[in-house]
């Protein structure tokens, strides 16, 4: 419970983000050293293809689903009544 | 010695006693239930077992193998879950609603044969619709309605494709499907709908949000898992599935990102991650339906621990919009991190449960070498995590502060979510726990470094591009159309567009025109509305009616019949109470006359008899 209080702090903020950063960049990095046992696709084969393909589908989810939930599928929460 | 003792028919069964008991003992008995059902799963030996013969037909109650053993196993274990977790519930109907539905799904899992596999299908269908009403509001009235209407629509379905199935093959024997044409497709529809598969879904993320905090717990779990059984069973290999099962995924993620209401995001999620399990039939390799399986072993773990946590934040708070949640870690930390523990299980984190199960669809994905399958799945899951394991916890637990102020959930339900969180980690820790109960043999290493590192990528810059597009994401207080429009709001469109354009034509079409055209189309409205009016709305009264007239015939049942009963009996115990008072008067000599003269009724006894 303390550990969550602490994360939550303003005050440690600052380190909290640089830590997730860091981790960040480990992963990235890691890709480039970790043996590949298996290339069935082209992808397979390249460096830090999860961490970007990761993020391009964060990133195409949330604009794809925004995008046609307001052209079409949004609707006012007493639309069926 | 019996042979074999049905698990589903001892929940079945057991559910009759449930109004009788009271207190500590009723809860120790509903505990018990799913745990005679586990032993009765453990002790039984693979092969048939309960056959009978009806109208030269051999119904066959226990088909017991390696997939339905599996299967078995996990109801068990969730049966039990969700029991403790609903321990604190007063009505026993909810109770007899969930036993009577989880030993349906058992029934249907060992059904060997077409007929007991519908009529346990049907009884999971009709219990569960009462887990929805006995919400007891009337939302969930209109979508337990709207529930059983499309389950009817789906048993329909099924009971038409096993009749052409039968006088096809000549046989019921439910195995993989030889049949073509209608038979095949009408079979396979009745399953889609139970699976969720678009455009059959919407009942799901209509009827689940809509249930008790316990009914959602248990739904989450059964119907759909069920669905991906039968279709391992009889659909193996279908190509058309690995399709249905891929747009499954996605479906599931793109209404999740719309949703504001915390149960049908998870609802969404269900259909996202059955998508995998579909996907995985439709492959049909020996990994893929290996992968299926666990999949859907673990997700019964996760996903239900998932409902239990946003249940516990519904019982306390009374909300369940994320709009107005936020903030609420301070007072519910340990819900939190039982919850989180559901959120990265079902985001595939290394080390849950996710992790060793998904990657197995993907996996075999790979070696059939369909490479847009592949990229689509990881692509959904990398929605998984953003929504389960993202962003329903931050606009819960985090995010603006709601103000909420509350305490824990009642220890029960943090016990239940505590063994479904142990279990999700055991299982990603310990993973040939689950492959040892696997249909085939498993050769298959989840934990290799490539494998981690892939994982922790996308799953990292996946939270990486939810923090920056945080502000796109803030939930909007509007709910999504799904193909439920077309039996919620198409019918009354249609009128509108029928009266209005029509309308204003009017005005510049010739009086003729207009006495032909409009004349028609009122009148196609009026009789619509008329059908509407007469024949729907009738249909629905009348279903109301008998519903109120059963409910009266139960509670005059309920007054005279086991009121009376339990009177009688009571009146009973006083009279034979008061008898034997009468005879308790304390006094040595009394009791000594008594016993004498007993011991002289014994020995005339004796005497007489030689």
């Amino acid at each position: 419970m303390k550990i969550i209080d602490w994360l939550a702090d303003e005050k440690n903020r600052g380190f909290v983000k640089k830590a997730c950063y860091a981790a960040l960049v480990l992963v990235f990095g890691a890709d480039f050293f970790v043996h590949r046992h298996h290339v069935t696709f082209f992808w397979d084969g390249i460096p830090g293809y999860g961490a970007v393909y990761g993020f391009v589908s964060c990133v195409v989810i949330i604009i794809v689903s925004k995008a046609i939930g307001h052209a079409a599928l949004m609707k006012k929460e007493d639309y069926y009544d | 010695m019996i042979e074999w003792v049905h698990p589903g028919a001892i929940l079945i069964v057991g559910a009759a006693l449930v109004p009788f008991l009271k207190g500590r003992i009723k809860q120790a008995y509903m505990l018990l239930l799913p745990v005679l059902a586990f032993a009765a799963i453990v002790a039984v030996s693979p092969g048939t077992h309960g056959v009978v013969r009806l109208l030269n037909q051999e119904l066959v109650f226990g088909r017991v193998d390696r997939l339905s053993l599996v299967f078995g196993y996990i109801f068990a274990i969730m049966a039990f879950i969700g029991l403790i977790y609903g321990m604190h519930v007063k009505k026993d109907g909810e109770y007899i609603a969930a036993l009577l539905y989880v030993g349906g799904s058992m029934g249907a899992v060992f059904a060997g044969d077409f007929i007991t596999l519908f009529v346990f299908w049907e009884l999971m269908a009709f219990a569960s619709l009462f887990l929805v009403w006995l919400k007891g509001d009337k939302a969930s009235d209109l979508a337990g309605y709207r529930y059983i209407l499309v389950h009817i629509f789906g048993g329909v379905c099924l009971l038409g494709g096993i009749i052409l199935y039968y006088s096809a093959t000549g046989s019921i024997e439910f195995n993989a499907i030889r049949a073509d044409g209608p038979a095949f497709y009408m079979i396979l529809i009745g399953f889609l709908i139970n699976a969720a598969v678009p455009p059959f879904s919407a009942w799901l993320a209509d009827a689940y949000p809509e249930a008790t905090i316990m009914g959602a717990v248990f739904m989450c779990a059964f119907t759909t898992k069920t669905a991906v059984y039968v279709l391992i069973r009889g659909f193996a290999g279908t190509e058309i599935l690995i399709w249905m099962g891929v747009i499954m995924a996605l479906y599931g993620v793109v209404y999740a990102v719309l949703e504001n209401d915390a149960r049908r995001l998870l609802a969404y999620h269900i259909i996202s991650q059955v998508g995998y399990m579909v996907a995985g039939v439709g492959i049909g390799t020996e990994m893929a339906l290996n992968g299926a399986t666990a999949h859907a072993f673990a997700h019964i773990l996760y996903k239900s621990l998932l409902f239990m946590g946003v249940g516990s934040v519904m019982h306390m708070t009374g909300k369940r919009k994320l709009t107005e949640l936020g903030g609420i870690y301070k007072t519910m930390p340990v819900t939190m991190i039982l919850y989180m523990i559901g959120g990265l299980s079902i985001s595939a984190f290394p080390l849950f449960s996710g992790f060793v199960s998904k990657s197995m669809v993907v996996t075999a994905a790979e070696e059939s070498h369909i490479g847009w399958a592949v990229l689509l799945l990881t692509l959904a899951s990398a929605g998984t995590f953003l929504h389960t394991g993202l962003k329903l916890p931050y606009y819960i637990f985090f995010g603006k502060d709601s103000g909420i102020r509350t305490k824990e959930p009642p220890l029960n339900m943090i016990i239940a979510m505590g063994i479904g969180a142990v279990l999700c980690i055991g299982i990603g820790v310990y993973p040939d726990a689950l492959y040892n109960v696997l249909p085939f043999p498993v050769d298959y290493v989840p934990y290799t470094a490539q494998h981690v590192v892939t994982a922790l990528g996308i799953l990292l810059f996946t939270a990486l591009g939810f923090f920056m597009l945080l502000k796109k994401l803030d939930p909007e207080p509007t709910i999504s159309a799904d193909t439920d429009w077309f039996y919620r709001k198409a019918g009354r469109v249609f009128l509108k567009l029928a009266e209005g354009p029509v309308a204003s034509a009017d005005a510049y079409v010739g009086e003729l025109h207009s006495t032909k055209v409009l004349g028609t189309a009122k009148r196609a409205a009026s009789i619509s509305l008329a059908f509407d009016l007469g024949v729907i709305d009738g249909l629905v009264n009348l279903a109301g009616w008998l519903t109120r007239f059963a409910a009266w015939v139960s509670h005059k049942f309920d007054i005279y019949i086991i009121d009376g009963a339990v009177n009688s009996v009571a009146t009973l115990v006083a009279w034979n109470g008061g008898a034997w008072r009468r005879l308790q008067t304390g006094q040595l000599q009394n009791y000594a006359l008594i016993f004498v003269l007993g011991l002289i009724i014994i020995f005339g006894g004796f005497m007489l008899g030689y």
